[in-house]
């Protein structure tokens, strides 16, 4: 089951450079958020803040509350690497390990995290090949064919079904369909209506129409700042602040 | 047919611009032809002199004494072995944990200073460096020995190996490493199973190139190895080593060790081949369709 996630005061920077300024926000457990806003605004380093990815980047740093379930993301003596495997991350770019098989891509996670089990990792790598919708298209290339072989489409959903096989109880979505087709794409947004059911997603995405189609809810990241955040319904029909309805509106951005 | 483009794609190409892509095409292809011919030359040439003196005793016995027909360098191809075999399990592993090192862990001063060391030694002439070995282990312990040989032509395989290593695994897309840190992978575990493992092929190429350059380097030997007209066992003793017998054959007077000396050049070259051929065989098999 998904939980809930809860910011509060999150600032994040890049050196010296402030690129999160203050930022609240409630993520309610096994919904779908989008989070929207022009490039730059700071919308993935948000959603980097959530599982510690931000401190990666060198010079990078993030201070404030960050409450995933019980859990204190940024509490004294938490391990990023613990926090990562309890929020799985699919990134921009399509990113499966070049010289892994398919069958290793998705069970690498549970593999290099010392899981041994050999019946239990072949249940976990089909259920989350299902749960991806790819099984039907790679279950005879399991071992065969590598996880850079497959068109862009299935390597997004395959680096998907790698996300989910270590069980995540919150799945982070970094524009994960940009970088494709119309077709793949909405095979992408079918199976985040479905993750949500086990999981809480939060989704950047730079398409209006695919926050709206998606998400429950809806958060408008500024130069930095979450200007708004509401029901999707209410951001793109009644927005509260100008700068929202300039830009659903397509005034700039 | 409409064309939006008024003719500019279907225009017939210029004269010039025809001629400049031949003589560019022409270059290339002469340009390569020009690396193959030096290596086939040496290796023709090694193939007509040295088959000759190359018989099944010349491969099993040890060398025989001057005047006597016949013996062979088996001593040296099996010293060959065991002092390349004691240089790569030392230069290898040290070298790819200092290209690691460089790739994924340095920051700032120290990896600037690891990394101008290791080019630094790279360029130190092989002599200088068998002297070196010579003055700290042989005078210490009183003789020559594989062993120290060994430890020379090692020296020589870790800046090699370090920079191949440092190159391949900063190709490997920052993407890669932050798909295993999103899965909660530890950044060793990241380090060793899924970035070096990606950039395996490249680090498996730069070793083979320093063991190439090792495998025929003579005089960080003459001073370490030292050689040995017979059988030894005992790394620790003075042993044989191919381009040793080489050289030692190939400065005497006798017609019958020059031609020994060609036979034995050849074998070095094979070895050398099967070697990197071996690797490259054993290293590929397990490559998936479409892995890149």
């Amino acid at each position: 089951m998904g939980v809930g996630i809860e910011v509060r005061g999150l600032n994040a920077w890049y050196g010296k450079n402030l690129a999160l300024k203050s930022i609240d926000m409630t993520v309610p457990a096994n919904h779908v958020t989008a989070v929207i806003g022009p490039s730059g605004c700071g919308k993935s380093t948000f959603v980097r803040c959530l599982n510690r990815m931000h401190e990666t980047v060198r010079e990078a740093r993030a201070e404030g509350v960050v409450k995933v379930g019980e859990m204190e993301v940024y509490g004294p003596g938490t391990d990023p690497v613990q926090i990562r495997r309890r929020i799985g991350m699919v990134f921009q770019k399509p990113n499966p390990f070049p010289t892994m098989s398919i069958y290793d891509n998705v069970a690498a996670g549970l593999r290099l995290n010392g899981f041994r089990n050999r019946k239990q990792m072949d249940e976990l790598v089909e259920r989350s090949l299902k749960l991806s919708a790819l099984w039907d298209e790679v279950k005879d290339t399991l071992h065969k064919k590598s996880g850079a072989s497959l068109s862009g489409g299935q390597q997004q959903r395959l680096c998907i079904a790698r996300s989910l096989a270590v069980e995540p109880e919150v799945l982070l979505m970094d524009e994960p369909a940009s970088a494709l087709d119309p077709i793949s794409t909405s095979k992408i947004e079918e199976l985040i209506f479905q993750l949500k059911q086990h999981y809480t997603v939060v989704i950047v995405t730079h398409n209006m129409q695919q926050a709206a189609r998606v998400a429950e809810f809806t958060g408008f990241f500024l130069m930095g700042s979450l200007i708004e955040y509401d029901k999707t319904e209410k951001i793109f029909t009644t927005p509260a602040d100008k700068r929202t309805e300039d830009y659903i509106t397509g005034r700039f951005g | 047919m409409p064309d939006p483009t008024n003719g500019a794609v279907t225009k017939p190409v210029s004269l010039y611009r025809r001629a400049m892509n031949q003589a560019a095409t022409a270059f290339a292809i002469l340009a390569a032809i020009l690396v193959i011919v030096p290596l086939l030359a040496i290796f023709v040439y090694l193939l007509i002199k040295g088959v000759g003196a190359l018989d099944w005793a010349f491969l099993t016995q040890t060398p025989k004494p001057v005047g006597e027909a016949g013996g062979g360098m088996a001593n040296a191809i099996v010293g060959s072995g065991v002092i390349l075999g004691i240089a790569s399990l030392i230069g290898i592993p040290v070298g790819i944990g200092c290209g690691v090192y460089l790739a994924e862990y340095a920051r700032g001063r120290l990896g600037d200073v690891v990394r101008f060391t290791a080019d630094v030694l790279n360029g130190v002439p092989s002599i200088v460096i068998g002297i070196a070995v010579y003055s700290l282990i042989v005078v210490r312990q009183k003789h020559f020995s594989a062993f120290s040989g060994g430890i020379a032509l090692a020296i020589m395989m870790v800046p090699t190996v370090a920079r191949a290593t440092e190159e391949m695994l900063l190709m490997v897309p920052n993407n890669v490493r932050e798909a295993a840190f999103g899965l909660g992978i530890p950044k060793w575990r990241t380090t060793l199973s899924i970035t070096l493992r990606t950039a395996s092929a490249g680090v498996i190429t730069g070793c083979m190139l320093a063991f190439a350059r090792i495998a025929g380097e003579t005089a960080p030997l003459l001073f370490t190895a030292f050689g040995n007209q017979f059988w030894n066992k005992n790394p620790n003793q003075p042993t044989a080593a191919l381009p040793l017998q080489i050289y030692t054959y190939a400065i005497s007077p006798y017609d019958e060790w020059h031609r020994q000396a060609w036979a034995g050049a050849l074998i070095l070259i094979i070895m050398i081949v099967v070697a990197v051929a071996a690797v490259r065989l054993t290293t590929s098999r397990g490559t998936l369709k479409g892995a890149s």
